[in-house]
């Protein structure tokens, strides 16, 4: 740092000075970015058109990955997934923490602790959070199974299997919900303390009640946040993986098709079939949702900043 | 007029009854884990009649799951590459941020467009490559993959960036024409004045790191380089039913992260409104 500046002084220039000296600010972590994340995603582009198993030498493939991927099953049944794991992530988690903020932000006692309770589930790991779900939710002994047997009289045959078959799907969106509403609920929480509070004064004279209060200044001055809750969320769940592994997989942390996600997908075809290039191009599916997404987004971004 | 007070009587006792179900809703995985971490396995199904703390705690949990598995290495590892990736990350993205934020410099847009145009992307899309990568630079099954891999994110000086833009350039500039070196500036002046941005940030890296799942799985093979949560994760496909010394193991990974949370938590509900990323 100061070998620039004493170099500086007699042949660098003003403006050499200046740049070497943001730089020098720039650089430690820029370096380390360029070469672990900016560096691999140009290979992963490149990898995706390619065929290799990570020793023998690479081959071109041209487009075979992504022809390959258009009649495979399991693939198929991992972006299906993914997107039912989506559309009913979505909604679930923006209405459950637009809710949540809305009452919250009433003057209410124990405001806080409500709030800093909210959170435990998304700061809390995956792995522990997980087995309580696991043990809660057991298909024969766990207490919710044994509530609708007992007081709901569910007999035991129709007793909901909640992680196989037709119902993993559902669990793994009930758990995203309860796990990421509380962090969701603090971005809502930010913009309803940015509405005027003389809109719900003139709409109170003007007699409205609770329910338009809601439909015709809330919800509209909230457009923007709910916006982004939704591309949010929307990325997030497109990268599910550990939830599915942790609540559907087996013993070796395997899954089946009516589980399967995208990125577990990824995973497989590369640390376990050494298919590199196949599963590139099952990433950049994963990067196309995305890509997609953002692309909205921006859009409506920019379609917000005109208006 | 008494019907109107009436009525709003009625709401607040509904929002109260709501809370109250909401929190139970959080709440009560965590008690259940409490109170099965300290029941034999026997007990922690037991529903007739269902209780919270059983009338022998089983404390004994607490003390077999360091012997059962090398729980202590688990938690050593991952007390380190927590420390030092939020210590990096800290550092080096708010110093990038600095010059994004309050310096003039050559090709400062093209810069900073490489992180915007990164930080949408998912780890997921690139994490083979990277993985190839780091295997031939020797890393593999090596804790510094991991710090490699958390420590110099786009959303780190994203984050710092917005936040020093909220801060007066006048700040700076009368620091300058005080002779001030930028580097001093920097230190005495912009990182005092970001601690919410700061414990937002470490909020979330340590969260990250702490609770990283997919990243050691990829990285770290051998017992001894193990986190705690493949350690968990390992013990439970093992162990499947010993259901109190699994619960006994969650309660104590999940300590420092409850910890941290509650002590930076008033700026972190500031950092997530203000900047409102990550999920």
């Amino acid at each position: 740092m100061s070998k620039t500046k004493t170099k500086s002084g007699s042949f660098l220039s003003r403006e050499t000075k200046r740049n070497l000296i943001a730089y020098s600010f720039i650089a430690p972590n820029f370096i380390g970015f360029c070469v672990f994340t900016l560096i691999p995603i140009i290979f992963a582009f490149a990898l995706a058109f390619m065929k290799w198993d990570g020793s023998n030498p690479i081959q071109w493939a041209g487009f075979s990955n992504f022809t390959r991927l258009t009649d495979d099953i399991f693939f198929k049944a991992a972006l299906k997934n993914t997107i039912i794991y989506c559309l009913g992530t979505v909604p679930l988690t923006m209405i459950a923490s637009l809710a949540l903020a809305i009452v919250l932000n009433q003057k209410v006692k124990g405001r806080g602790i409500f709030r800093t309770l909210s959170f435990f589930p998304y700061v809390a790991s995956l792995v522990a959070i997980t087995s309580v779900w696991k043990m809660l939710f057991h298909p024969s002994k766990g207490p919710v199974n044994n509530i609708l047997f007992n007081v709901f009289h569910v007999p035991q045959e129709n007793l909901p299997q909640w992680f196989s078959g037709g119902l993993v799907l559902f669990s793994m969106i009930l758990f995203s919900v309860w796990k990421y509403m509380g962090y969701y609920m603090v971005i809502y929480l930010a913009g309803l303390q940015g509405i005027s509070s003389e809109l719900y004064e003139a709409a109170g004279l003007d007699g409205a009640n609770t329910w338009q209060k809601f439909r015709y200044i809330t919800w509209p001055q909230l457009s923007s946040t709910t916006f982004f809750v939704v591309v949010m969320l929307t990325i997030n769940c497109f990268k599910v993986y550990d939830i599915a592994i942790m609540l559907a997989g087996g013993g070796s942390g395997e899954l089946t098709t009516s589980a399967t996600v995208l990125v577990y997908y990824i995973y497989q075809k590369a640390f376990i079939d050494w298919d590199l290039g196949y599963s590139s191009a099952v990433a950049m599916v994963l990067f196309l949702l995305v890509l997609v997404v953002t692309i909205i987004q921006f859009r409506g971004q920019a379609k917000r900043d005109k208006a | 007029m008494k019907s109107a007070h009436k009525k709003a009587v009625a709401g607040k006792i509904c929002v109260y009854i709501i809370l109250i179900l909401l929190a139970l809703v959080m709440i009560i995985p965590f008690l259940w884990m409490l109170s099965a971490s300290i029941k034999s396995d026997r007990e922690v199904f037991q529903m007739n009649p269902f209780v919270w703390i059983p009338e022998n705690p089983k404390w004994s949990n607490y003390k077999e799951i360091w012997t059962k598995i090398p729980f202590a290495t688990f938690v050593g590892n991952t007390v380190y590459l927590t420390i030092v990736v939020t210590a990096l990350q800290l550092l080096t993205s708010s110093f990038a941020a600095y010059s994004f934020a309050k310096l003039e410099f050559k090709h400062k847009n093209g810069l900073f467009l490489a992180y915007i145009a990164t930080i949408a992307m998912p780890w997921q899309v690139y994490m083979v490559p990277q993985f190839i990568m780091m295997r031939k630079m020797g890393l593999n099954d090596k804790l510094l993959a991991i710090i490699c891999l958390q420590a110099f994110s786009a959303f780190g000086v994203f984050m710092m960036k917005q936040f020093y833009e909220g801060i007066p350039d006048d700040l700076c500039e009368a620091a300058r024409i005080d002779g001030m070196s930028e580097y001093r500036i920097y230190a005495k002046i912009m990182l005092p004045l970001s601690k919410p941005a700061l414990s937002t940030l470490t909020i979330f890296t340590f969260v990250t790191t702490w609770n990283d799942y997919l990243g050691p799985l990829i990285y770290l093979k051998s017992q001894e380089k193990k986190t705690i949560q493949l350690g968990l994760k390992m013990f439970i496909s093992q162990y499947s039913s010993d259901y109190g010394l699994i619960m006994a193991g969650s309660v104590l990974s999940l300590i420092p992260v409850l910890l941290m949370f509650l002590f930076l938590q008033k700026y972190f509900v500031e950092g997530v409104a203000s900047t409102g990323l990550k999920g």
